[in-house]
């Protein structure tokens, strides 16, 4: 498998009164076609910041970022919204929907943006949101569906381009136990069945049973990868324990599964 | 695909924009309202004067132009009837009355015109026919006075004046209706210029020379107004001239009228692009995460700014059609008296500055959209 996405020691600095803070430092990672990646680490460790780096949302001081062989970091700001509208799929903590589109408008508005709705892209949005569960709640309105289910809109919204890179930041953040999980297993399986690129960054270890990897970063460097899921399995989902919870900002990084 | 999404959260908040748009409608009744009565006023002060049959009006020297203030003897009409050029001339005499209404109706107050029968001033009639002697006991009166009478051709009209320090009542007969043709704010009443002499409030006993305040000239070629208004008062002795859009611009008040209230005019559409624009500006404010959403999933800028673009638009135009409607109606149901004048060439600019109220509020949010950061907007950390 080819890489969707490279990049080369990307770096993010930010200059404050006494100096700079090295958001992201150096961080070179490689995620292929058909891989669901989390990027996991505590509050300030840069995972946020390097998503909207791959995002193509924010530039960063040093580096490269390749997508499908593009190079993010040469691109104005109209290439940069362009390839993103095309190559890029993202599903956010909140306000993910558009509130006065139904349940199948936002996941069309992809399509839409790209001028590429007809017919068989309005079939092809009422299957995703078929295979998602959502059959019955495609006429209704943000306001009318759960967190769950506004979720999963949105998992539909960011396949349906099919994208080369698709992207969550904490999609259960708002979320119960349970429900997490099955938006979560559903968006892996969403991501190996039709073979995109996927990261996801979550405070929640025991999410990381449905991804191919588990990339920790701290101070703005990747700390740790478990890319075995066995391992994965034994080092990372059996130590989650209630700390891990989302909503808390706190990351046990004294957990032996995560060791350097 | 701005479209697309204006007219989708159009349909969605249809209750909350319908409000706004009835806001400006308010806000256009209270213009165009302001406007007609702009007219109205204006055209119940110099209605006559505007269409009167003439191209140069003469006053008495240092009158500062005021109808009321001049003072002419019949002997200075040779004077400027004989000048090269000058077609016609017409004496005109102001004074106010009162109309005597049977059935113990209010009585009407009006301006009492006398002219000379078949000389510039005397006003077309469009029922009944002109006058044919300068002393008739006749009257043609205005459309105006004709509404709020309901006297018609035929009919005997009784003219209450103060003459020294009693009230005498003259019986005239109606011969004509014209159409409007206030003077100073009154419905008209027009008689011959010797029974107008008779008729009149005055102080003293009757004079044996009539006074006319003006006389409207009637020239062969009106495109030698200019040169005519130079050359009456140095031929002439004793006298100032001016042209007809002068002459009622200097009708007392009206300039004053005017101007205020083309200034609540201009207030109303300021207070129209803060209150539309305060509006909107609210909106985006709520909208920032959903902009942000939108241009972080890749949105073009000009999609952004043309929706809210649109949407303010449409907003503007609903408010303005209602607001103009609903003006209509009230208008019809308008009692004659109130003076309420809509022009085509009036209503249309200010419908026009109404339209443009809303582009111009919300300019600021289509700024506010262009500047709005996805990952601002967001909550993804920098």
């Amino acid at each position: 498998m080819t890489n969707a996405l490279e990049t080369q020691d990307v770096t993010k600095t930010y200059k404050i009164d006494h100096g700079v803070i090295h958001a992201v430092d150096g961080v070179s990672l490689s995620v292929k076609a058909g891989e669901f990646v989390a990027l996991v680490g505590p509050s300030g460790s840069g995972k946020t910041t390097m998503l909207a780096m791959l995002a193509a949302l924010l530039r960063p001081t040093s580096g490269g970022i390749f997508i499908d062989g593009h190079d993010l970091t040469t691109m104005d700001e109209g290439a940069r919204a362009k390839f993103r509208r095309e190559k890029i799929g993202f599903t956010f903590q909140a306000n993910n929907l558009v509130p006065y589109l139904t349940a199948q408008e936002n996941v069309e508005l992809m399509l839409r943006l790209n001028d590429r709705l007809d017919r068989k892209g309005k079939d092809r949005a009422k299957e995703l949101l078929d295979r998602l569960g959502l059959g019955e709640r495609m006429k209704n309105l943000p306001s009318q569906l759960s967190g769950g289910q506004q979720q999963r809109v949105a998992i539909a919204r960011a396949l349906i381009h099919n994208p080369s890179l698709v992207l969550a930041d904490e999609p259960t953040a708002s979320l119960d136990t349970e429900r997490a999980f099955q938006v979560v297993e559903t968006f892996a399986n969403l991501i190996h069945e039709q073979n995109r690129a996927g990261i996801m960054v979550t405070h929640d270890l025991r999410l990381t049973q449905y991804v191919d990897r588990v990339i920790q970063m701290r101070d703005g460097q990747v700390a740790s990868i478990v890319d075995n899921h066995t391992e994965i399995e034994e080092r990372v989902v059996k130590h989650a324990d209630d700390h891990h919870l989302e909503g808390l900002k706190v990351l046990p990084m004294r957990s032996p599964a995560l060791a350097m | 695909m701005a479209i697309y999404l204006s007219l989708k959260e159009l349909w969605r908040g249809r209750g909350r924009f319908l409000l706004i748009s009835l806001v400006i409608a308010l806000i256009t009744l209270l213009v165009l309202f302001v406007a007609g009565l702009a007219e109205g006023l204006g055209s119940g002060n110099i209605e006559y004067l505007s269409k009167i049959n003439a191209d140069v009006i003469v006053y008495q020297e240092n009158s500062q132009l005021a109808i009321g203030a001049s003072r002419l003897d019949r002997s200075k009409l040779p004077d400027v009837a004989r000048l090269d050029g000058v077609e016609a001339v017409g004496p005109l005499a102001f004074s106010s009355a009162t109309i005597v209404l049977p059935d113990g109706r209010k009585p009407l107050d009006i301006s009492l015109v006398g002219v000379e029968p078949g000389k510039p001033g005397e006003v077309p009639v469009r029922e009944g026919r002109a006058f044919v002697s300068r002393r008739a006991n006749e009257a043609v009166i205005d459309r105006n006075t004709a509404l709020r009478t309901g006297l018609q051709v035929g009919d005997s009209v009784t003219l209450k004046a103060v003459q020294g320090t009693n009230e005498e009542f003259y019986p005239l007969t109606v011969v004509g209706i014209s159409d409007g043709q206030q003077y100073s704010l009154r419905p008209s009443v027009f008689v011959p210029d010797l029974t107008w002499d008779k008729v009149r409030p005055r102080s003293g006993a009757l004079s044996s020379d009539i006074t006319y305040n003006v006389f409207a000239v009637k020239l062969a070629d009106a495109a030698r107004t200019k040169e005519f208004v130079q050359s009456i008062p140095q031929n002439v002795a004793r006298v100032e001239a001016t042209d007809l859009a002068t002459a009622y611009k200097k009708t007392p008040g009206y300039t004053e009228q005017q101007a205020t209230l083309e200034t609540q005019r201009i207030f109303t559409l300021i207070i129209g692009v803060l209150v539309v624009g305060g509006f909107f500006q609210i909106q985006m404010l709520q909208k920032v995460p959903q902009i942000g959403m939108l241009k972080a999933i890749g949105a073009r800028n000009r999609t952004v700014a043309g929706a809210v673009i649109l949407q303010v638009t449409l907003v503007t135009c609903i408010g303005v059609a209602i607001g103009t409607a609903l003006t209509l109606l009230l208008a019809a149901n308008f009692p004659v008296s109130v003076p309420i004048v809509f022009r085509a060439n009036s209503t249309a600019i200010a419908i026009a500055s109404l339209l443009l109220i809303g582009p111009i509020g919300g300019l600021v949010s289509v700024r506010y959209s262009l500047r709005i950061e996805p990952l601002k907007a967001l909550g993804l950390g920098g």
